[in-house]
């Protein structure tokens, strides 16, 4: 008979209960006494289902033995011991896969001296200052990017467009040709583009903050907490603190655009890292809807890099708004942790990744000289571009990064079980800390082990206690027409 | 299933496939992204499982390329033991070739007397992977 091992879960518990996450489906599952029983008895050993049933048989039921060794080996949990290792091979996006998110980096040029910002900073990949890329993005160029979006974003009804930088209001002009630009032309071809933008706060005044509600515009403001935390970083540069200066123009733009979320981004580092206390300040007192918290962007060794205890404590700390965020959930209020909540809907959807985020694929940056990016944080990157927007994607350049980056070419990730939602993590990352981006970022595995096993605890314990609240989840799905 | 149950959407779409392979309908996509809805009965000749009827034979025919398991020198004809001595990798003729097993193994594989009793024996047995259902019962 066929001998039966384990194969490759990552078991965790929520509200009492046991589940596996599968590796690589992403099929979350619960498992009862006896299933439980099974993968046990099978740790560190090969067995057959008539030795399983006559060592379990009088613990738990010879039938519910048999039973639940059918079921394990139907979900591949368990499986035939002698089988060759599965090779996987690369399975690339089909040919025309649709451009979901064009992001446009209308300027790259800014009025703040952020010391850690990758665009400015010690790890820029451009030469920002004194490249030959234009200061700002033409009103044609934009015209050409719009039209480049709509028409890569194939049978979708649906176009997102993001405007960014640089500072993106520095370029407010350009923003409001493009928007109405890209809301006519899409009406024309029966597309709705809904648009986006990210901005340091210091330039909003009454005039775009209108502008920002007439349109719907979702704006993400780059903020780092309170002001002892912003005005360490997020200077001018002369040096001084911006963030007296965006308190009241971030309250103003909070009071006034009700259409849409407005969430917070806040970039870590060594010297910022209380997330409590930033996430409590900017939901509390300021009345961010969501905060989002990203570890810098660094190479190893730089005075602001997050090293050892910090990501132990930003761990420690994420946990804690995570179980707030569950307690939320189960109780249908709202939470402003948008880190799990990203997580969670991918838990949800059991989404397993052949790459760690649409960059080249379903999302592009454009430089401002109109030249197509992987995303917006290589936009204006000669090494990194992809194509134009006024001669399109090169096919090649663009499926030739595909094939290179796809999980199953990571061997470090080969053996790990949360690369269904990491897929080696972001190129950018990666590019800045070890100068490629077909490394997997090896820095923080450990950290994002520990927190994707948080988040299937919370997913296991909102789908144990309120599973209607992961209805929302299925809503938000978008399909294309 | 009953002691495993699917949570995410994901293990929802598993369980559908897992379903539909078990009663021998191959792998037909789920009406909804496979929540919903049962999987339709077997047309493979197997019975359907779900209903707590007897399950269809789908361990030969698991997907891939096949790798030939072999058979065993030590001990003949490798329905015991496996090359290694294990179970694992018994000789299986059905999933390998039924004609090679008969034709070619020192140890033939049992089949009918095809000359004479039962010409007919195999003639809905195009390649014996896909239709080994459909091989007659022989009675001699």
């Amino acid at each position: 008979m066929t001998t039966l091992v384990k194969r490759e879960f990552h078991p965790f518990e929520a509200a009492g209960e046991h589940f596996l996450y599968m590796v690589p489906s992403a099929g979350v599952f619960h498992i009862d006494q006896a299933s439980r029983a099974v993968l046990d008895t099978l740790e560190g050993r090969e067995m057959t289902a008539a030795e399983l049933v006559s060592e379990l048989g009088t613990e738990v039921g010879a039938d519910a033995v048999v039973d639940a060794v059918a079921e394990l080996q139907e979900i591949r949990a368990i499986g035939p011991g002698r089988m060759p290792p599965e090779k996987p091979l690369p399975v690339l996006p089909p040919a025309g896969f649709p451009l979901t998110t064009m992001v446009l980096n209308v300027t790259n040029k800014c009025n703040l001296s952020c010391t850690y910002c990758y665009e400015y900073g010690e790890d820029k990949i451009v030469d920002t200052d004194y490249g030959s890329k234009p200061k700002f993005m033409s009103e044609e160029t934009a015209r050409e990017a719009v039209d480049f979006m709509l028409k890569e974003s194939g049978a979708n009804r649906v176009a997102h467009l993001t405007f960014f930088g640089g500072e993106t209001l520095l370029n407010f002009k350009v923003l409001k040709k493009t928007l109405a630009y890209a809301r006519t032309q899409g009406a024309l071809l029966g597309k709705e583009v809904e648009f986006s933008l990210t901005t340091n706060a210091t330039l909003l005044r009454p005039e775009i903050i209108e502008w920002l509600v007439d349109n719907e515009v979702g704006v993400t403001i780059s903020i780092d907490g309170p002001q002892e935390s912003q005005d360490k970083f997020r200077v001018f540069k002369n040096g001084m603190g911006s963030y007296e200066l965006i308190l009241p123009k971030i309250k103003e733009l909070l009071r006034r655009h009700t259409s849409r979320p407005i969430g917070a981004r806040v970039t870590l580092t060594r010297q910022n890292l209380d997330v409590k206390s930033i996430f409590r300040h900017l939901t509390e007192e300021m009345g961010f809807w969501e905060v989002g918290f990203a570890p810098v962007t660094t190479a190893d060794g730089r005075d602001y890099a997050i090293e050892g205890e910090g990501y132990d404590s930003m761990l420690a700390q994420f946990s804690e708004l995570a179980l707030e965020f569950q307690e939320a959930a189960i109780e249908n209020r709202h939470h402003g942790f948008s880190n799990i909540k990203d997580t969670l809907e991918e838990i949800h959807k059991g989404v397993s990744k052949a790459y760690p985020c649409g960059a080249g694929l379903g999302l592009m940056g454009v430089a401002t000289d109109g030249e197509v990016a992987l995303c917006h944080r290589f936009a204006g990157s000669e090494d990194h571009k992809i194509g134009t927007v006024r001669d399109g994607v090169d096919r090649k350049l663009q499926y030739g990064f595909l094939e290179k980056h796809h999980v199953v070419n990571k061997t470090d990730c080969h053996t790990c079980w949360a690369r269904p939602l990491c897929a080696g993590g972001c190129y950018h990352e990666a590019h800045t800390r070890y100068g490629t981006t077909t490394a997997p970022n090896l820095h923080y595995c450990d950290w994002i082990r520990a927190w994707t096993d948080t988040c299937l605890r919370v997913y296991g314990e909102i789908a144990s206690r309120n599973p209607r609240y992961l209805d929302r989840f299925d809503m938000e799905n978008r399909v294309p027409a | 299933m009953k002691h495993v149950k699917a949570i995410n959407r994901k293990a929802a779409r598993i369980e559908h496939y897992g379903r539909a392979e078990t009663n021998g309908s191959g792998h037909a996509a789920p009406a909804d992204e496979g929540i919903a809805g049962g999987a339709s009965g077997g047309s493979g000749g197997g019975a359907p499982s779900a209903s707590g009827g007897p399950k269809d034979v789908v361990g030969l025919e698991s997907r891939g390329p096949h790798i030939p398991l072999g058979c065993s020198l030590v001990f003949s004809p490798g329905w015991e033991a496996d090359s290694s001595g294990g179970t694992a990798g018994l000789c299986q003729p059905v999933e390998r070739d039924l004609f090679d097993c008969h034709y070619g193994c020192f140890w033939p594989v049992q089949v009918p007397d095809q000359l004479n009793h039962s010409p007919d024996w195999t003639g809905k047995c195009a390649a014996a992977q896909k239709d080994w259902r459909k091989i007659d019962l022989i009675f001699p």
